[in-house]
């Protein structure tokens, strides 16, 4: 059936090709609108208060100073919430965060009271007069220790009920474990004795955070009758669910808009400042903004820092045939998604391999720091940083190239994965064999006439989509032909609105340039379960692509019902005119998609279908290490990765090479420094990201040729895969290069100084 | 809170007043006088490049620069460029190689290029390295970025 198209010549393929963004002139122009410079009129500005301790009972909050300043409406504490918000407690998996501090303060910078002001000058000004009184407790910040520490975080566990997994742990006391995953494959202790060699290695992973450049932001605009939310979310649906819950309402009175997003990395996830804006604005009866500044994302949410124990048995042949994982997760002091981390990581923690005997222990735990949530690879980043290297640790030991050992290794097609799953388009050998190839792996590297060592590393990965997961999107025929998308996926830059109109071309033969895909708006944008996981392209995708042709079959019902020949050509508006007299009306087509999904069984973590699909990733890193100074330069970094068929190929180029480079930053610099608790680097002056010096001099974004047969058109998607082995990669070079292996993020030059010197003999004294 | 100044200055071609308290700044100024919202505040220092406008001909962090400073000046913001309707040779250019993602960070960047490509009409990669070093996108769109000023340099000759 064709449709009307202003550009013709871009009818056909629409899948395949890099159709440029479709909102690309609203971003270049500096017309995009996003949450953080949004006004409402009559809007009040809110300013944080916040803790300076890390665990402490709240004696008193002193605001009469700050209520005295003029120009400031309102000063809250969880005491005037709770008036309008009777149990103010939210959460993805457990309800475990208070909206403002409730009678606790459990890490350093919990907003503990907040200012009301037309003017944020004045609403600042007036935080610095508030002050607190706290009797402060013993704290808990490491994630080993949390496990047994008699220091708990919380007093009482609030699993939120929408995790049917959850459910047992209600009410627990005397625990600062929110989930442990288990998985037992085989027979594990056995393998052990059996084994010709055991290997044990510990690593860890420091605290890093997303900081999207545009920070948190929300404005609730609240009225008896209804409330509107403009929030920089990456889950309008999940906002609205919990804004309803918080509010014992309707989910029909809650509207959730989200404009463009300054990026998330999967900071903007589930429910943030949304909770806080809404009791503020009840408070106020007018709209209220809160935004953070980028001082106070270090406060906001955070990626887990990890310990990975994890060893391994291999028999005479180099074969892998037992394999233990114990996993760390260092949550914070707020579960948010911690234990999803915990759960859907740790199922792919023994990693890209066949193995016949595998344990897996995965805790997620509450610690008195900033909470731990999503970050762009969901924990795979982490487990691939310990099982990569200590991969490249046990081919050193055992005299066997590094490849040759995967290659003994890894799963193939038809095999079995750790959980049961039989793997299915996870195309792990096509990753391997092009990162060598490319990497010219069977050449001798060529070292350098300068004084720096050179050396080179590789690594593989793979992940589990988060399954099971709904999308729901609406394809709507207006009566000049034209098409309007509406679907819930956040394009907070990896372009997805893009992907989804060429989808939505690709079934209706228009040229993908001509599709209005609608704002994100949850009165009109059906469900979505969020943006998160590389699970957009994939299920919205379905989604969209199912509309489109719900809107299709239903425009050749109506060419039948008018009376038009089977397979005739008329024009779209034509058959508008021929069935209404005059250019009205719209066919509107639905889609819907929930992949298949078999829980892991609660003893074993086995399953047969455990997730929709696999995303697998190499990376090859070539270094150069002064061994005077430690310091590192990465002079290629080669990214190969699985995405099935692309959809558009510009757009995954770029999604490679910012995710390899986002995770080049949390390999070699990014760290929160922590003393006490406090964050004492809470500034982008202080908190290094990766700029345009730190781009490797020579850079490849690969994918490999696979079809996702499950996939819409093939694919699958492709926002986190680059990111998983990056950091193994270049410490698998380091290793190389000077012989020194590093177990601990980031590969900074103090660390890699002091390992040379260690390994000379000559240890330096700690600072 | 101190007393508002008015100041007069010419913005985007168009000589405007505006009434400025001493602490607010320059991205502030544009944002609730004039609806201009392409300069955007987001590390507070100065580091990541995001608030850049152009005063006098040179590209200032707008977040560092009091607004009372501009009195007198000529500012310049992303808007000017496509004041006409038509996009400017280094916006195509960014749009044809993908140099962005959220798009949070772009304005800033466009302005930059568009002033290092007055000063090196030419520029090799170190160059452009160099004098976008100021400009931080945590998308890490750099490779791209790198791509889109040497076609806005090609374009730019060939107009």
């Amino acid at each position: 059936m064709p449709s009307k198209s202003p550009d013709s010549a871009k009818v056909g393929a629409q899948v395949g090709r890099s159709v440029p963004r479709l909102e690309a002139r609203e971003k270049v122009t500096g017309r995009a609108e996003y949450t953080h410079t949004m006004r409402l009129p009559g809007m009040l500005y809110a300013k944080l208060f916040r803790s300076t301790v890390a665990h402490g009972l709240i004696k008193s909050v002193d605001t009469s100073a700050a209520k005295k300043l003029p120009g400031v409406l309102h000063t809250v504490t969880i005491e005037e919430v709770r008036k309008v918000i009777p149990d103010p407690y939210y959460g993805p998996a457990f309800h475990d965060q208070p909206i403002l501090a409730d009678g606790k303060v459990r890490f350093v910078g919990e907003p503990v009271a907040a200012v009301l002001s037309a003017d944020p000058h004045v609403a600042e000004e007036a935080v610095q007069l508030i002050s607190a009184d706290y009797e402060q407790l013993p704290a808990v910040y490491d994630e080993v220790e949390a496990l047994t520490s008699k220091i708990f975080v919380h007093e009482q566990l609030k699993p939120a009920g929408a995790f049917a997994d959850l459910k047992h742990l209600k009410g627990s006391k005397g625990t600062n474990i929110a989930l442990e995953y288990r998985l037992r494959r085989g027979d594990i202790d056995q393998a052990f004795t059996t084994a010709a060699h055991i290997f044990e290695h510990e690593f860890r992973t420091q605290k890093v955070l997303h900081l999207p450049f545009e920070p948190h932001a929300t404005i609730a605009d609240y009225e008896d009758t209804g409330v509107t939310l403009y929030t920089a979310s990456q889950g309008p649906s999940f906002v609205r669910s919990e804004i309803a819950r918080l509010l014992g309402w309707q989910e029909n009175k809650v509207r959730v808009k989200v404009p463009f997003l300054g990026s998330g990395y999967g900071a903007k996830l589930y429910i943030k400042l949304e909770a806080l804006a809404l009791a503020l604005s009840m408070i106020a009866r007018r709209p209220v903004k809160v935004a953070l500044t980028f001082e106070e994302m270090f406060y906001q949410i955070t990626r887990h820092p990890c310990t990975f124990r994890i060893k391994s048995g291999i028999d005479k042949d180099g074969r892998i045939v037992a394999r233990k994982c114990q996993v760390f997760w260092n949550g914070g002091a707020y579960a948010d998604i911690g234990p999803r981390v915990t759960q859907k990581s740790g199922l792919t923690a023994s990693g890209p391999y066949d193995i016949d005997n595998v344990s897996i222990d995965s805790y997620a735990l509450y610690t008195n720091v900033t909470p731990a949530g999503a970050l762009r690879g969901f924990g795979v980043p982490q487990l691939a940083w310990a099982h990569e290297s200590h991969t490249d640790m046990m081919a050193r030991a055992l005299n066997m190239d590094p490849v040759t050992f995967r290659k003994k290794n890894i799963l193939r097609e038809g095999r079995p994965h750790a959980t049961g799953t039989i793997i299915k388009d996870a195309a792990v050998e096509k990753v391997l064999d092009r990162l060598v190839e490319r990497m010219r792996w069977s050449q001798p590297l060529v070292q350098g006439a300068g004084p720096g060592r050179r050396g080179r590393g590789l690594a593989i990965s793979m992940k589990a989509v988060i399954t099971p997961t709904t999308s729901v999107a609406i394809v709507n025929v207006n009566a000049d032909g034209s098409i309007t998308l509406y679907c819930g996926t956040i394009d907070m830059g990896q372009g997805s609105d893009t992907a989804m109109a060429q989808m939505v071309g690709e079934v209706l033969n228009v040229a993908a340039e001509t599709v209005r895909v609608v704002q994100r708006d949850t009165d009109v944008t059906p469900y979505d379960m969020g943006t998160l996981g590389s699970r957009s392209l994939f299920h919205m995708g379905h989604a969209v692509r199912r509309a489109a042709e719900d809107a299709r079959d239903k425009l050749t019902a109506l060419a039948r019902e008018v009376g038009e020949p089977e397979g005739s050509n008329i024009p779209v508006p034509t058959l508008f005119v021929k069935r209404y007299g005059m250019q009205a009306g719209n066919i509107i087509g639905t889609g819907v998609f929930k992949p298949d999904y078999v829980p892991p069984a609660p003893e074993t973590g086995l399953s047969d279908n455990v997730t929709a699909f696999w995303m697998v990733s190499g990376a090859g890193a070539e270094v150069e290490v002064d061994t005077e100074t430690g310091h590192v330069k990465v002079c290629k970094l080669v990214s190969v990765v699985d995405i099935g068929k692309p959809i558009n190929p510009q757009l995954v180029d770029t999604q490679i090479s910012g995710a390899a480079l986002m995770q080049l930053g949390f390999t070699m610099f990014e760290e929160m420094h922590i003393d006490g608790g406090q964050v004492i680097n809470a500034s982008l002056a202080d908190y290094k990201i990766p700029g345009f010096q730190d781009v490797p001099d020579a850079m490849e974004n690969l994918t490999v040729d696979n079809f996702q047969s499950n996939g819409p058109f093939g694919a699958k998607g492709v926002g986190e895969v680059a990111t998983f082995c990056v950091s193994p990669a270049i410490a698998n070079a380091i290793d190389d290069a000077v012989g020194v292996r590093l177990r601990e993020l980031p590969l900074k030059p103090e660390t890699v100084l002091r390992a040379l010197l260690a390994q000379a003999g000559k240890p330096l004294e700690d600072a | 809170m101190s007393a508002a100044r008015t100041i007069s200055f010419r913005l985007n071609g168009a000589l405007v007043t505006a009434d400025v308290k001493p602490h607010h700044n320059l991205v502030e100024l544009l944002q609730t006088h004039f609806g201009l919202y392409g300069a955007r505040e987001s590390c507070g220092q100065g580091l990541c490049g995001c608030c850049t406008v152009i005063v006098n001909g040179r590209a200032v962090s707008g977040c560092l620069y009091l607004a009372l400073f501009v009195d007198g000046a000529e500012v310049a913001t992303v808007e000017s460029l496509d004041a006409n309707g038509q996009l400017d040779p280094v916006q195509e250019a960014f749009i044809e190689t993908g140099a962005f993602q959220c798009g949070f960070c772009t304005p800033g960047f466009i302005l930059m290029a568009g002033q290092l490509l007055d000063d090196h009409p030419d520029p090799d990669d170190g160059q452009i390295k160099h004098y976008l070093s100021g400009n931080l996108c945590r998308c890490a769109s750099y490779p791209q970025v790198i791509e889109a000023v040497k076609l806005a340099a090609r374009k730019r000759k060939g107009n």
